[in-house]
């Protein structure tokens, strides 16, 4: 065993504990809290298999921005905590067995695969190597997503916008 | 030399699994969002890893690619958990009325 793969298991293992503490507290803070440092602790694993461009933007985007929007919203609506916290049993055990299920059968099929058995190399992406790669083959997809993230902006400032004449026609 | 692929992917479902136990479980919408965050989370570990053992740099881009869905997807959904404040004053899904 070397120092990568026991860098890779106590990533894995922090990454599965903390999310796992995530998804059973009750106070959405710690929730945000425990799912950042899952976030951090992706964010190395994605250094760890090569792709320190992908590891930066992991951190800023995902357990900066997109963690401090949840506590904006967590802080900005009163959660009251209902009497019960989970559905009941019946509702969705079935769901979830059934993708436990794709996802199991998902892994034995990997295992008749030899060839995903031997140990990945150590390869680095250069962050500039992968932004001409992107550029290059993937322009087309960078436009998309820009559009996709304008009208993401657009609904999100008409949905959150007060309603106006409502108001005004109370008085 | 790191570890096996199938290691990665088997860390990648685990994290999956646990991302659809807190979307189908909780009763919060809020946790319903963030069950759906672990779970591209996962997806995108399993394409970084998987651009690892290919040696092609797709998955790194395709992670990219998640990165910004679920940054739109995170605060339109938000804005409406917002709307839906305001209209029922609470964020609970089972609400039957």
């Amino acid at each position: 065993m070397t120092l990568y793969a026991i860098i890779f298991y106590l990533l894995a293992a922090l990454i599965i504990i903390s999310t796992g503490i995530a998804i059973t507290r009750h106070n959405m803070v710690h929730v945000v809290i425990y799912l950042v440092f899952s976030f951090f602790g992706t964010s190395m694993l994605f250094y760890l298999f090569g792709a320190p461009l992908l590891a930066v933007l992991q951190i800023i985007i995902y357990a900066g921005a997109i963690m401090v929007l949840f506590l904006f919203i967590i802080m900005m609506l009163k959660i009251e905590t209902p009497e019960t916290s989970m559905f009941p049993l019946s509702q969705w055990v079935p769901a979830a067995a059934l993708c436990a299920a794709c996802v199991v059968l998902g892994l034995l099929l990997l295992q008749s695969e030899p060839q995903l058995g031997k140990p990945l190399e150590t390869a680095m992406a250069n962050p500039s190597d992968f932004g001409y790669y992107l550029f290059k083959w993937h322009w087309m997809s960078i436009e998309l997503v820009s559009i996709l993230l304008l009208v993401a902006l657009v609904g999100a400032l008409h949905l959150g916008r007060a309603k106006i004449p409502t108001q005004s026609e109370e008085p | 030399m790191i570890v096996p692929f199938t290691h990665v992917l088997i860390l990648s479902g685990i994290l999956f699994l646990m991302g659809v136990f807190c979307a189908v479980s909780r009763r919060n919408l809020i946790m319903i969002l963030l069950g759906i965050e672990i779970m591209l989370n996962a997806a995108s570990i399993a394409f970084v890893g998987a651009s690892l053992h290919f040696h092609l740099m797709e998955g790194q881009v395709f992670a990219l690619f998640i990165i910004a869905v679920a940054a739109a997807e995170v605060s339109v959904g938000l804005a409406l958990f917002v709307c839906v404040y305001r209209r029922t004053g609470s964020l609970d899904p089972g609400i039957s009325e």
